[in-house]
């Protein structure tokens, strides 16, 4: 009777609800208005499904065009303790306010506690149009 | 070592003596199967605990967003539809077996002194019960739960003296209810009734202790046994026949989910929850200023004539088959409220509302975007664009698609799979869908029956869209067509098809004529769309 009750209780704590945790790509930027090797902050409009609530919401991205149709986007969270980091133009790194980690260009962590690589966001390039997808991809 | 470990424990806490003094406790030797009741009633509660704190960890507190988590619970949440089911169905028979307890007491008269202060905190925990049942009625926050508490705080307001205040503490202005009404019932039922509850349970148990359970007359002469093992055992087999018809009821019973809450929705038909059916019909009876009597002064009398059992039946402890008055009232009681509640049933009109907890995105996109996800399939697109893969093409449920209309037409249209399959108005709605499409429709996409499809495609084919309105798209000439399932049955829908004037006299709908397996396609179509 224990098992009766606990084991779809333990499934319904446990198990992830069946909302599709699937990507869904915005248009984020025109490739144009990104310059090849500069980080840019991006923000665009996504949908988030949060439980039963489904809602428009802003999203940042770092945004770097690797080379004429190559985009890379970072999440815009230190991989440390999630503290939002920023681009240092003068020492040519992305460095976090909180812990002083600091991560290259291409995501690579430089120095500082931040054991990873900066997260990205899968992206797609198409009609020279930047499409940001919603699943963060840890490195 | 094991042994060591419960000394120590025994030693300091005194547990393993108490669990012994709890399991050996002396009872009459005519105890049996007539006294698991209680043990069962107190599963029950834990029963319900259990759930209610699974299911308040998904829900939202507020009306509105209260009603959109009960429907996420249902249909995205691992096992939240059986955890629903389960509290819904353990909340009536926790009913059942508290009312099967009290009666089994009062038959064989076991409140007689000294177990009148065990009676009563009996009535209380039953009242209880029934206040969990009326408070939780209204948490899911559709037009059953609304429209039923509607009529709970109107009843209130009668009390006399009391009324308005009763009203107020309800959190009611007197005809509608609202955000502070649905807070106070929450509060009720997960913050006051639980801890009132547990509180009485320990104070019953503990009289239950104090007094012994009441011996028979006939159990005089009789050695006295153990709690331990033989009523236990019985009790554990009571608990486990509840349980196994809880559990079949929990998978096998729906639970449905109306639409949300709506108070102009002035054609709701609202009725109680089944136990308090024989209420409902019994306030039938008392028309005008006799309305009071009906709704607060005889269930007050009952209350209170339940609770003064005791003290009105002061006679000698009697063996159960002597005891004809209690028999014959206890039965008395059963046709009352057995006959009642039969007439409030047989008296319920048959409600056609929707079951929203079973509603899929396909039923709540427009019919041009469901007939377009038949031309997708009708052209095989899907040979190529796999959905939800990528395939020889791009998965197109990622993203809607970027490409220009114009590149879109033609490259549908250029299609090697099925060339020429579509008109050029359909290549142009495709198109258009692939453009737009959001996530409902993605999901239809995926999973829309084809029997659906075809029947928007009919729908389209035939133009209903020029007059009525449908899941937001069409003209307003005639009536929305979203809930017309919930209005009117399926023949009726099907004859209006071939003779409109006939069924709306001022109709100028024209007819039509469909063949029979398109009429059936459409009628299914039309009638799944929710209001």
């Amino acid at each position: 009777m224990g098992m009766a009750l606990a084991a779809p209780a333990a499934a319904y704590l446990l198990i992830a609800d069946d909302s599709k945790r699937r990507d869904n790509f915005v248009e984020a930027a025109s490739l144009t208005q990104l310059k090849i090797g500069k980080p840019q902050e991006v923000s665009f409009e996504r949908t988030r499904v949060d439980g039963w609530r489904s809602f428009q919401e802003k999203a940042i991205a770092w945004v770097v065009r690797t080379s004429e149709n190559n985009v890379v986007a970072y999440s815009p969270q230190c991989t440390h303790l999630g503290c939002a980091y920023h681009w240092e133009e003068s020492g040519n790194q992305f460095v976090c306010p909180c812990h002083g980690s600091r991560f290259s260009i291409d995501g690579k962590v430089l120095g500082g506690p931040a054991s990873r690589p900066l997260d990205r966001y899968p992206v797609q390039v198409e009609n020279s149009k930047l499409l940001i997808g919603s699943e963060i991809q840890k490195a | 070592m094991f042994r060591r470990l419960l000394d120590w424990l025994e030693d300091r806490t005194g547990i393993e003596g108490a669990v012994k003094h709890f399991l050996y406790e002396e009872i009459p030797a005519s105890s049996g199967w007539r006294q698991v009741f209680g043990s069962v009633a107190l599963f029950a509660f834990l029963v319900q605990a259990a759930t209610g704190i699974l299911l308040a960890l998904n829900y939202a507190p507020a009306p509105f967003a209260a009603y959109d988590s009960v429907r996420y619970i249902m249909t995205q949440v691992t096992a939240g539809r059986l955890m629903r089911a389960l509290h819904h169905w353990g909340a009536s028979l926790m009913i059942v077996v508290v009312v099967l307890h009290m009666i089994q007491t009062f038959v064989w008269g076991a409140y007689k002194k000294p177990r009148e202060a065990t009676w009563i905190a009996g009535v209380v925990l039953l009242l209880l019960t029934l206040a969990f049942g009326l408070s939780g009625y209204l948490l899911p926050w559709d037009n059953r739960a609304y429209w039923g508490t509607v009529v709970t705080t109107e009843i209130s307001a009668l009390a006399p003296g009391a009324g308005p205040l009763l009203v107020r503490l309800l959190g009611s202005d007197g005809t509608s209810i609202g955000a502070i009404t649905f807070t106070r019932f929450y509060v009720a039922h997960v913050q006051l009734l639980p801890p009132l509850t547990v509180l009485l349970i320990v104070l019953h148990v503990f009289l239950v202790r104090r007094h012994g359970v009441a011996p028979a007359p006939e159990d005089e002469n009789l050695p006295r046994k153990k709690f331990y093992p033989e009523q236990v055992a019985k009790d554990t087999i009571a608990i486990f026949g509840w349980f196994a018809v809880l559990m079949g009821m929990a998978i096998l019973a729906r639970v449905p989910l109306g639409h949300m809450a709506d108070p102009t929705d002035l054609s709701y038909v609202p009725r109680p929850e089944w136990y308090f059916l024989f209420l409902f019909q019994f306030l039938k009876w008392f028309e005008g200023p006799l309305e009071i009597v009906g709704a607060v002064i005889l269930p007050t009398l009952a209350i209170v004539a339940l609770i003064l059992v005791p003290f009105i039946d002061r006679g000698k402890m009697k063996t159960v088959r002597r005891r004809w008055g209690a028999i014959g009232l206890a039965s008395l009681a059963a046709i009352f409220w057995g006959g009642l509640t039969a007439r409030a049933v047989a008296t319920t009109p048959e409600s056609r509302e929707m079951d929203m907890s079973l509603v899929k995105p396909w039923q709540e996109i427009s019919a041009g975007n469901l007939a377009s996800i038949g031309f997708f399939r009708k052209a095989q697109c899907g040979a190529c664009h796999v959905l939800g893969k990528s395939g020889t093409g791009p998965d197109l449920t990622l993203a809607p698609s970027s490409r220009p209309a114009d590149w879109l037409e033609q490259h549908i249209k250029s299609n090697p799979k099925a060339p020429g399959t579509l008109t050029d108005e359909q290549v142009k709605m495709l198109a258009a869908f692939v453009a737009q499409r959001s996530a409902k429709s993605v999901d239809a996409w995926q999973n829309a029956p084809q029997n659906a499809v075809e029947g928007a495609r009919i729908y389209l084919a035939n133009d209903c869209g020029s007059c009525h309105k449908l899941n937001g798209v069409g003209d307003e000439l005639g009536p929305a067509l979203n809930g017309v399932g919930e209005r009117h049955d399926r023949s009726w829908i099907e004859q209006h098809f071939a003779d409109p004037p006939k069924y709306s006299p001022d109709s100028i709908m024209p007819a039509f004529q469909f063949r029979p397996d398109e009429l059936k396609r459409i009628t299914d179509y039309i009638m799944a769309i929710p209001r």
